[in-house]
């Protein structure tokens, strides 16, 4: 032992702080003691360095959880509380739970407005992302794209993913180390897949074999080789399912189509909703699709002719810009008729097929980002509604707790404990919202699936949503609890308790300045919303052009069905079911293809003349109800009517004909006679112009049957009556018909699905905001409650005090009307523009959502301001 | 039932305190382990085990007198209580019943 160290040695400095630490306070004199004594007593019998080092084995063993609480035995030794550091925090939690119960009306109007806010933007969140994170499942996302061209004709460029076959070869040969993989498919199709008596129409491609591997597709059975094979084909594993149940499917034989036959070779796993391909439910080989069809082989040396989808996987040393750069004047190069088209082929990658898929002329215009970007923008101001809310509320009830403030600190608190407590009220307050508003979505997301078309699951074990959940409802509390927090907790309490403390003038602009937000918002969503849905009513009122009741159409996907129909005729006629029956090439309300080269008497040499062509029978006039404006329609009686047509209004005014009827048109080297004019069918989009079209007697272009049922018979006797006769003239397939009214009706799903969630986000940006001011109305009425007394008593009348409560609110809903009203014209005049058929944005809809804005926020001001006035003055006088 | 489970150690720190008896505390408890047992224990350790057993009900504590050698500060001093005292002796008994119970052969 060393002689020279002084009598009493001490412990280890950092040892003694970090026991002094974390030690629990009621504990820390005892314990210290006992490591004093047993420090000193080692000191003496086992030397300074290993009592050091005992010491520090002793703190570290000490420290223990049971050691660190505060003492749940009680002992009456202790005078006083040795608060730990979480007493404060809970006491803090206690005075604000106590505070929102006490403030019942406003803790539930701050919580319903601002879970509902939550609920909104987290919804809206889950789209976008859901959005944004489209194909995503496949592997090689990042270097998949498809080829696409723009091509010229009269002057206005088109873009189309669809290319001609010899592209693929082309590609092949001079660029073949740009890409990885190159796959040509077909578009996505019904096909009928038919096992045993299991008989199926399903949706799928044909594709080249390298497509499976492209597209990362995962196998469930069996290998996706097998598309080498033009004899084999792949399944999802949900069609694998509803064909074979659970049997092994590999290697049995399917019949598509009622006409050949596939080997099962693989099944893969099905692909989400949220990608490109969701619809493709099986795969057969692209060399089967050539061997087939007649005009695949004959489109294999056509570079005229796109009809074809084309993907690629670029090579890893190489990006989509460079290899568009080499790619581009491909066509022009081999096809010398096409260059005066100036075809320019360009890859369009597959993380923006999903969100950046439009072109008008030639450049990228909006497409769907824009509604990523409109909901975006709807969500996050129906979340700053409920903030604002928020904020009012508080900062409306700050100036009854300005006393509380006052007392706090006369009997001792600091500054920085009040803004502690105004901030975790608020918190306490957002994390409330949050909770419900986790449940509301829990129960919103299935109907919300539904209405925005679907399939988002909540993430809940994606630590990063809920790490952005809670982080962004933390900010929410922040700032909404920002203003008491720094500002009421300055006050002077000498000042606030002698009662000096007046609200200057302008104390309430901040509060007024944010109602008027809040509506402006508002009326402008509500105005919007009316404007869209009156968009659509407008289309919808379009004349159609056509009888679409009773109308149904049957796709002729066997060959049973094309061949010569008199017997199939005479059986449906023999049913009494129906009163016409007609074929054609498109279904009633779409041109499915068109042609250039038509040529009419004083046509410009450099006009392209291109229709859309549609091939009927005789009786097609008469089965849809045409409506002809000149002209006749197709008769048996004249033989000449093979070569005759009828043509839509649209196609007269694009020809500028002075006389139809009788014109002449040429068309493939033979010359056509005009027989008839009708009036325009809506085709396509019912938003857009109509396509000039040609109709003409081609039987054998034929792919729809159509069937006007009969009347006096209802919807389901007259099924009931056909589906026999189908089934024995097209025993492979299962009766399946669409009506016209449905196919129709589905124009509109894209635009209705808008009017909808705007319906939605506008009521409920409305209930938000006058959940506000619902919440400030009845604060100001309890206010003023004395006020109100001593007028009642000098004799005010009801409607008096009721004008008088109302009055600032109304004043503040007419100033945002006037606000709203250029907004929204701006904003809804220009959404219009993207259409051609487009309503007028006409005062009424303004003047409208205005006086609509105006009786909500009476109503509610109202309930508060009368339920005031009516108070008996005895009451709200007698305390004090 | 909890509190009738008297583990090796918690046995060791009971039959310290008794020892001690009227001086039983932290540091004393730990020095007479350690001239009890000849290894060293942790003042964690033993701290832990009081505060079980005075959970259990075995010991009680209370502030003591002030000691001239704690710098006039005072120390909690542990007493056994009733039942500690029946949980020990009760332990004893059993090791003995078994002691007897061991045939003389077993040791060859």
């Amino acid at each position: 032992m060393n002689s020279s160290q002084p009598n009493r040695e001490n412990p280890p400095r950092m040892a003694t702080k970090l026991f002094h630490w974390f030690c629990a306070a009621h504990l820390l004199n005892e314990m210290e003691d006992d490591l004093d004594e047993l420090f000193q007593q080692r000191v003496r019998t086992v030397g300074i360095h290993r009592a050091r080092w005992r010491y520090v084995q002793d703190v570290v063993s000490l420290l223990r959880p049971s050691l660190m609480r505060p003492s749940p035995i009680k002992s009456k030794e202790n005078q006083y509380s040795n608060p730990s550091h979480t007493d404060t925090l809970h006491n803090y939690f206690k005075i604000a739970w106590r505070i929102l119960v006490k403030n019942g009306t406003f803790s539930t109007v701050n919580i319903m407005g601002l879970s509902v806010g939550m609920t909104t933007a987290i919804l809206i969140g889950l789209w976008i992302f859901d959005e944004m994170s489209y194909d995503k499942y496949h592997q090689n996302y990042e270097r998949i794209a498809r080829v696409m061209q723009h091509q010229t004709y009269n002057g206005s460029t088109s873009t189309t993913p669809a290319t001609p076959l010899p592209m693929r070869a082309a590609l092949q040969n001079e660029y073949a180390s740009e890409f990885s993989h190159i796959a040509l498919s077909s578009w996505t199709e019904d096909h009928i897949l038919t096992y045993g008596t299991n008989k199926f129409t399903k949706k799928g491609n044909c594709v080249e074999p390298d497509f499976p591997f492209m597209m990362s597709l995962k196998m469930i059975k069996g290998v996706a080789t097998g598309l080498n094979n033009p004899n084999s084909m792949l399944l999802s594993e949900s069609v694998s399912k509803a064909l074979f149940g659970s049997d092994d499917p590999i290697n049995k034989i399917l019949k598509v189509d009622n006409k050949n036959y596939f080997k099962v070779t693989g099944v893969y796993e099905d692909l989400p909703y949220a990608t490109e391909f969701r619809d493709v439910s099986f795969l057969l080989p692209w060399k089967f699709f050539v061997e087939e069809e007649a005009w695949v082989k004959r489109s294999e040396t056509n570079w005229g002719n796109n009809s074809f989808l084309l993907l690629v996987q670029i090579a890893p040393n190489t990006s989509f810009e460079k290899v568009t750069a080499k790619i581009e004047g491909i066509k022009a190069r081999h096809a010398k008729e096409e260059a005066r088209f100036n075809p320019k082929a360009f890859l369009h990658p597959m993380s923006r097929w999903h969100l950046y898929s439009e072109w008008g002329n030639g450049r990228p215009v909006r497409g769907r980002i824009q509604f990523v970007w409109l909901f975006g923008i709807i969500g996050g101001f129906v979340l700053l509604l409920a903030c604002i809310n928020f904020m009012n509320l508080s900062t409306a009830q700050s100036q009854k707790r300005a006393k509380e403030v006052g007392i706090c600190k006369a009997i001792g608190s600091i500054r920085s404990q009040l803004i502690a407590q105004f901030f975790i009220e608020s918190l306490l307050l957002a994390m409330i919202s949050f909770t419900l508003s986790i449940i509301l979505i829990q129960g919103l997301l299935p109907w919300f699936n539904q209405i925005a078309d679907k399939k988002i699951n909540f993430p809940w074990h994606n630590e990063r949503s809920w790490a952005l959940g809670v982080g962004f409802t933390m900010l929410t509390g922040l700032l909404a609890g920002s203003y008491p927090a720094l500002y009421l907790s300055g006050f002077r309490p000498i000042k606030v308790l002698k009662g000096t403390c007046q609200a200057g003038r302008f104390a309430a602009l901040p509060r007024q300045v944010l109602v008027v937000v809040q509506f402006t918002v508002s009326i402008t969503l509500v105005v919007g919303t009316l404007i869209v849905l009156r968009q659509i009513q407008h289309a919808k009122n379009r004349p159609v052009g056509f009888d679409r009741s009773g109308l149904l159409s049957i796709a002729m996907n066997t060959p049973d069905l094309h061949r010569p129909d008199l017997a199939l005729r005479q059986d449906l006629m023999q049913t009494g079911a129906d009163l016409n029956i007609a074929k054609s090439s498109s279904p009633t309300s779409e041109v499915w293809s068109s042609d250039a080269s038509f040529s009419w008497p004083g046509k410009d040499p450099n006009q392209t003349g291109d229709f859309g062509t549609v091939g009927i029978t005789y009786e097609y006039g008469k089965t849809v109800g045409w409506q002809f404006k000149e002209g006749r329609d197709f008769s048996r009686n004249f033989s000449t009517d093979a070569m005759g047509i009828v043509i839509n209004e649209s196609a007269a005014k694009f020809m500028g004909l002075k006389k139809t009827v009788g014109t002449h048109i040429k068309w493939n080297g033979e010359q056509y006679t005009i027989i008839g004019l009708i009036q325009d069918v809506v085709t396509g989009s019912p938003f857009m112009p109509i396509q000039p079209t040609i109709f003409l007697l081609k039987e054998d272009w034929a792919y729809f049957f159509h069937i006007r049922l009969n009347p006096a018979l209802t919807v389901q006797q007259a099924l009931l009556k056909l589906e026999p006769v189908f089934k024995k003239h097209n025993p492979g397939s299962p009766f399946e018909y669409k009506f016209a009214s449905e196919e129709y009706d589905q124009k509109f799903h894209a635009e209705e699905r808008i009017g909808k969630l705007s319906t939605v986000f506008a009521s409920l940006a409305i209930f938000i905001s006058c959940l506000g001011l619902f919440g400030l109305a009845s604060f100001f009425a309890e206010q003023r409650q004395k006020e109100i007394g001593i007028r009642k008593v000098l004799g005010a009348s009801i409607v008096n005090l009721w004008q008088m409560l109302s009055k600032d609110f109304v004043v503040l809903v007419v100033i945002s009307c006037v606000l709203a009203i250029p907004i929204a014209y701006y904003l809804m005049h220009d959404w219009l523009q993207q259409y051609t058929y487009r309503t007028i944005v006409s005062w009424w809809i303004f003047a409208a959502a205005m006086s609509g804005a105006l009786l909500i926020t009476l109503v509610t001001v109202s309930f508060q301001a009368i339920k005031a006035a009516v108070l008996n003055p005895v009451k709200s006088l007698r305390n004090e | 039932m909890k509190g009738t489970y008297l583990g090796e150690f918690e046995e060791v720190v009971l039959l310290a305190v008794a020892i001690r008896t009227k001086d039983a505390y932290g540091a004393s408890v730990v020095n007479e382990i350690e001239l009890q047992m000849g290894r060293s224990v942790n003042l964690g350790a033993v701290h832990t085990a009081l505060h079980r057993l005075e959970e259990k009900g075995l010991v009680t504590s209370q502030m003591g007198g002030v000691t001239a050698e704690r710098g006039g500060r005072s120390k909690r001093l542990y007493v056994v209580t009733i039942t500690g005292l029946k949980a020990i002796e009760e332990i004893r008994q059993l090791r003995n019943q078994m002691w007897d119970t061991i045939p003389k052969i077993a040791w060859s």
